[in-house]
């Protein structure tokens, strides 16, 4: 998208290591704290209870387990922008420099539009550690917009970890393809 | 219990060297066990087919699911028990001496006038010749499979004076067709049931310590968001939906906080929750990832995984918050704790070559970290309620597969034979 470079000097001064190195400092709380949270109760729609010996509906079985089917629930978003990250590694590349000042740029000049990014790692190693790992790669990218004149409200890091690969396989090229931080306004 | 020497007769039974044990099951039972490797004490055993168990439950067999569980522990050796023999005949003794078997199980289906059904059985003690116990049960359709849960678990505390734990519940994850399900199903994996079906992943799900709910991380809303559910009647709350992610969660053994990985300050750091979402709480403070906790059974410390020293480990920190002691110190990647019952053992994931394997490492002293598996994909270990066993995630013919390990290592299980892909075990406590 953005080939205008057109961006101020200030922000292109801003190297991208510094940027990177400035994740970990100084974090923001604009979290809604201690709403109590409504219970919401679904009943699934469709999904068989495996009751054994072909007998009826297991309503007062000590093991009964009343399915939840989000099937009708989940929106996609759109099309995304997307950042690759190297093998281990938390630095935004040069070469996505003019996508990331392109979104700063227009979070910057419309106060009302907001990005999600959202970090994604390999298959290799743990679900959790990877989550961890895919939410400093959008940290990176989101602190870097920060940086660029993107306000903290209209940025969230949120991450993936391994579990929505772009590419299946387990060989390099399917790893560096999943290595990555992608953009979506919300 | 057995004596000693009886022991030791079994230990020469089983043989050397890795021997493939497979449970023999008809062709009407619906599941299939893989058990292999050879324990150094096998009490060997003979489950008679229960009377009428054809005709009652023409769909499972209660005398296999006894068997499988018993074999499954690594305790037991199933043997053949051809005949027939229920709770009320008397066995003649030198006969299953003959057979080489040093217990016998014999038992009956009958069906109430209530639709239920009658599971009636006894053990005897083959070479002392004593009976030791039976039970009868009242079950619904739906708990059949529990009924037959609750014999192993008689017959392995009587035979070993441990509590069994095959009445248990586990839950996992099983990703097929695009579709994320969320599952709560016997010890054995069997008789699974639908928790939560979604297009998103699912991870980390995590039993409370009364076994009713379970916390797990959902992502349908496009983010890492820490649910409870309610297993029963499928009520579900999210207890931790902050900016950034939310996941790990880890019960309190008093089921009143949570322990959370939340990134809302930025970084993934740990965080102490109330049951309903309420009052979070900071409790690393660190610059690097913290993530994975796991609360010590006496509530008082949190194990938890820390890059802080460059590549992942496992720490501990007191649920006050203040000193964090590093636990693991060989390999580069160290991850996924869990703790036994009893305090005294860590099982984790360490990554070794180019493979993640499953580990443990006895806490209380300064013994070396032992590899329970050679396989290269290990996942998510937990601990059943009695200590003896681990589940936990690995691969198999290039699908994620489910397994059970003796502590020691020496006897495994594959559970579940489905196509789909199983991960995210998690063993639930005593008591349904």
């Amino acid at each position: 998208m953005n080939s205008n470079r057109s961006l101020s000097s200030r922000g292109a001064l801003l190297t991208w290591v510094a940027a990177a190195a400035l994740v970990t400092l100084a974090g923001c709380s604009t979290t809604k704290l201690d709403t109590p949270v409504p219970v919401e109760s679904r009943t699934g729609s469709g999904v068989g209870t495996g009751g054994a010996a072909g007998a009826g509906a297991a309503g007062t079985s000590q093991s009964k387990v009343t399915p939840v089917d989000l099937s009708k629930d989940t929106n996609v978003s759109g099309m995304a922008r997307v950042v690759y990250f190297d093998f281990d590694s938390f630095a935004l590349k040069d070469e996505y420099r003019p996508t990331v000042e392109g979104y700063a740029k227009a979070l910057s000049a419309d106060r009302k539009k907001h990005l999600a990014i959202e970090g994604h790692t390999d298959e290799r190693g743990g679900r959790e550690y990877n989550l961890a790992l895919g939410q400093k790669r959008a940290e990176v990218v989101a602190r870097s917009l920060t940086l660029l004149g993107a306000t903290d409200t209209q940025v969230e890091a949120v991450s993936f970890g391994k579990e929505r690969p772009a590419a299946q396989g387990s060989d390099e090229a399917a790893w560096a393809k999943n290595r990555r931080a992608e953009l979506n306004y919300k | 219990m057995l004596n000693r020497r009886q022991f030791i007769r079994t230990q020469t039974a089983a043989g050397a060297g890795l021997a493939m044990v497979s449970a023999a099951l008809p062709a009407w039972a619906q599941f299939r066990v893989e058990i292999s490797g050879v324990g150094a004490t096998q009490v060997p055993i003979a489950i008679v087919k229960f009377r009428d168990e054809e005709r009652a439950t023409p769909s499972l067999s209660l005398s296999g699911i006894v068997r499988a569980d018993l074999e499954r522990s690594g305790v037991f050796r199933g043997i053949d028990a051809p005949g027939a023999l229920d709770e009320s005949t008397r066995p003649v003794m030198t006969e299953w001496r003959g057979r080489a078997a040093d217990a016998l199980v014999a038992g009956s289906i009958g069906r109430l006038a209530d639709g239920r059904f009658d599971v009636r059985f006894k053990l005897w003690d083959v070479v002392k010749g004593v009976e030791l116990g039976g039970q009868s049960q009242a079950v619904d359709a739906a708990d059949l499979r529990l009924a037959a849960h609750r014999i192993a678990d008689f017959i392995y505390e009587k035979l070993t004076g441990d509590k069994g734990v095959f009445s248990t519940r586990i839950a996992y994850v099983t990703k097929g067709g695009g579709r994320f399900t969320l599952r709560v199903a016997d010890s054995d994996g069997e008789g699974g049931q639908v928790a939560l079906n979604s297009p998103e992943p699912i991870i980390s799900p995590a039993w409370s310590p009364d076994g009713k709910q379970l916390a797990y991380v959902s992502f349908e809303s496009q983010k890492a968001v820490v649910y409870t559910q309610d297993a029963s009647s499928g009520a579900r709350r999210a207890i931790a939906n902050f900016r950034g992610s939310n996941s790990a969660p880890a019960w309190a053994p008093d089921g009143q906080t949570l322990a959370v990985t939340l990134s809302r300050d930025t970084g993934s750091q740990l965080y102490l929750i109330g049951r309903n979402g309420e009052n979070p709480r900071r409790l690393t403070t660190s610059t690097a990832i913290d993530t994975e906790p796991a609360f010590a059974p006496d509530g008082r410390g949190i194990y938890f995984v820390s890059d802080r020293g460059g590549g992942p480990q496992v720490y501990r920190i007191s649920v006050s918050g203040g000193n964090v002691e590093r636990i693991t110190f060989s390999g580069a990647y160290n991850i996924s704790p869990a703790i036994s019952p009893d305090g005294r053992t860590l099982a984790y994931i360490s990554r070794q070559g180019g493979g993640y394997r499953l580990y443990t490492l006895d806490l209380s002293g300064s013994a070396q970290p032992l590899a329970l598996t050679d396989t290269n994909d290990d996942e998510s270990p937990s601990f059943a309620p009695n200590g003896r066993l681990i589940i936990y995630a690995s691969r198999a013919q290039g699908r994620d597969v489910l397994m059970t390990t003796t502590l020691d290592g020496k006897i495994k299980a594959r559970l579940i034979s489905t196509t789909a892909d199983v991960r995210e075990p998690v063993w639930g406590p005593y008591g349904r």
